[in-house]
């Protein structure tokens, strides 16, 4: 099962302030142990959210509301994430438990979410012949 | 947390940490099996001792600096005996708890390495080596070993104890090997692993067509193999082959379970994630510049299929060169049937039949339901419906799979439906 490890914004990621050596090279140290475990799949960093955009839809059915970043509230965006592949929640609470202070001044904040599997979206096999037939008619209208 | 709680997150534990424990336990005492016992030892401590005073900040190193006492103890009590422990236990003397840290980081890695090779070492037959590879480097249990291979679990366990006895018996060292036998003995690891995933990838017999939890077991320990060892290119072959064949697991199967052929495969339902990983995996193993192996040619081959959008754009030209790289390094026959597919798809059917018959006579293909199965195919193709139709019946009374039987009968029934129509 795959979980997302999401590093939450701070004042300072969204202030463009770069980590300290120190904080990179625990990252560093960290993600290698993820890899010498085969548990890392996918690793990034975003940008602040000074060139951001935000994309929401205010009226139900109607046109999308554009607003360009830096947004305030740091706590409410995320900074990066880590992707892991492992055999129990417990055991990708354990690696979230040994992931560095992200941030080290007390706003530091990593949130844990689980990835959907195929086999989740579609509980029963009646429900998942029909998504499949739905999702091939969706790849054939998207050829067409 | 509740004690409950607590055991879990120490079973967890127990597992993410046991395979380190158990190789540098193995440097210790030379003796796999006294290693699991003693690292044994130390989760039962753990559990003991963890719900009341909680779990320690680095509970890894807690759990071997336990065990490694524990294997001091015993050096020590074993010393008046027996002369052989005395220069072991001097050794260790100075490993003292200040190390472990630093243990951790370079020289686990060197000790995880040389227990990969001991539990797939040539001594052992290839059903030990995937039962004591499972249980001590994936940390399953031989249950659920029993149940992933669909055999008894008392065989499993009988399994393990004799593999563990043969390996004291012939004294085979705790150590990476060198020079010229690195390779041939690599190959034997890679080989394993490869095994396990294939297990799991196509069961060979039952119901099931598929077994993910040996699957994610082999993909898993491959990427550990080729984090700590980098320099070998095969591993890096392995691990993009395993990750490609992976981006495909849940698009095998319908909504019935019945296999789906690569070609009628949804291929929006890849995992384009595996995908990326896998073709990251195989520039590594490029990027080392030696001649591509046999895995780095399959994953090539692999990711040819990978990267085509549609069927149609698949390039079978390509397929059938590396096809043929991949013949002149392990002749065989089923590499040569493979080839004749590909040669069917880039250069038309008639090509390909031409091939497959030529290996009508190979003995070895003899009762292997694939060649019935590729020459029903390219018989199809060329519209020769009836012995299409007897071709496919005759794969599908060869396959001990028994979806696959079906998917063939019903090639049959469609063959001969067809053919009747014309």
């Amino acid at each position: 099962m795959r979980f997302m490890m999401i590093v939450k914004a701070t004042t300072d990621s969204e202030a463009g302030v770069l980590p300290s050596q120190e904080l990179i090279d625990a990252m560093q140290k960290y993600n290698e142990e993820l890899v010498k475990a085969g548990v890392m799949l996918a690793a990034d960093g975003l940008h602040s959210s000074a060139n951001a955009v935000r994309i929401s839809y205010p009226e139900p059915g109607g046109k999308p509301k554009l607003v360009d970043g830096p947004f305030t509230e740091a706590k409410e965006m995320i900074a990066g994430y880590t992707l892991i592949e492992v055999k129990s929640r417990e055991e990708a609470l354990e690696w979230a438990l040994r992931m560095p202070d992200p941030h080290g001044f007390g706003q530091g904040e990593i949130e844990l979410r689980q990835v959907f599997e195929f086999e989740e979206l579609l509980g029963d096999p009646e429900s998942r012949a029909k998504e499949e037939e739905l999702r091939r008619q969706a790849q054939e209208s998207k050829k067409a | 947390m509740s004690v409950s709680q607590t055991h879990r997150t120490i079973d967890t534990i127990w597992r993410m940490e046991s395979p380190k424990l158990i190789a540098g336990l193995t440097r210790m005492v030379r003796d796999v099996g006294l290693a699991e016992d003693l690292a044994q030892d130390a989760l039962v401590i753990a559990l003991d001792r963890w719900p009341s005073s909680g779990i320690p900040d680095k509970p890894g190193a807690w759990l071997m600096t336990t065990a490694k006492r524990r294997a001091l103890d015993l050096l020590r009590r074993n010393k008046l005996r027996d002369q052989k422990y005395v220069e072991i236990a001097r050794e260790i003397d100075l490993y003292t708890e200040d190390d472990i840290d630093r243990a951790l980081d370079g020289e686990i890695e060197d000790d995880l390495l040389r227990l990969i090779f001991m539990t797939c070492h040539p001594v052992l037959s290839q059903d030990a080596r995937v039962a004591l590879t499972l249980r001590l480097l994936c940390g399953l249990t031989t249950d659920e070993i029993a149940r992933s291979f669909l055999i008894a679990e008392s065989t499993v366990a009988q399994r393990i104890v004799r593999a563990k006895r043969t390996l004291n018996m012939e004294k085979v060292p705790f150590e990476v090997p060198a020079g010229k036998e690195l390779g041939e003995r690599l190959s034997t690891v890679l080989e394993v692993i490869y095994l396990m995933f294939n297990e799991g990838y196509s069961a060979t017999s039952g119901q099931s067509w598929t077994r993910p939890l040996l699957c994610q077991e082999a993909l898993r320990l491959g990427r550990v193999l080729a984090a700590i060892a980098p320099g070998e290119p095969e591993a890096h072959g392995l691990v993009a082959l395993m990750e490609i064949q992976s981006s495909r697991l849940k698009t095998r199967i319908n909504a019935q379970g019945e296999p789906i052929l690569l070609m009628d495969q949804n291929r929006a339902l890849w995992d384009q994630l595996l995908i990326r990983r896998g073709l990251a995996a195989l520039e590594r193993a490029q990027r080392l510049g030696r001649t591509l192996g046999p895995y780095a040619l399959q994953a090539s081959i692999t990711a040819c299929h990978a990267v085509a959008r549609t069927p149609s754009d698949t390039d079978w030209i390509r397929i059938a060169a590396l096809y043929e790289a991949l013949l002149r390094q392990t002749p065989s026959p089923i590499v040569e049937l493979n080839r004749a597919v590909a040669i069917g798809m880039a250069f038309g059917p008639a090509y390909g039949l031409q091939l497959v018959e030529e290996l009508n006579k190979e003995p070895s293909l003899q009762g292997y339901h694939l060649l019935p199965s590729v020459r029903g195919d390219l018989l199809e193709k060329l519209g020769r419906l009836e012995e299409a139709s007897a071709e496919f019946e005759r794969a599908a009374a060869m396959t001990r799979n028994v979806q696959e039987q079906a998917l063939l009968f019903r090639r049959a029934a469609e063959c001969k439906q067809e053919g009747e129509r014309t």
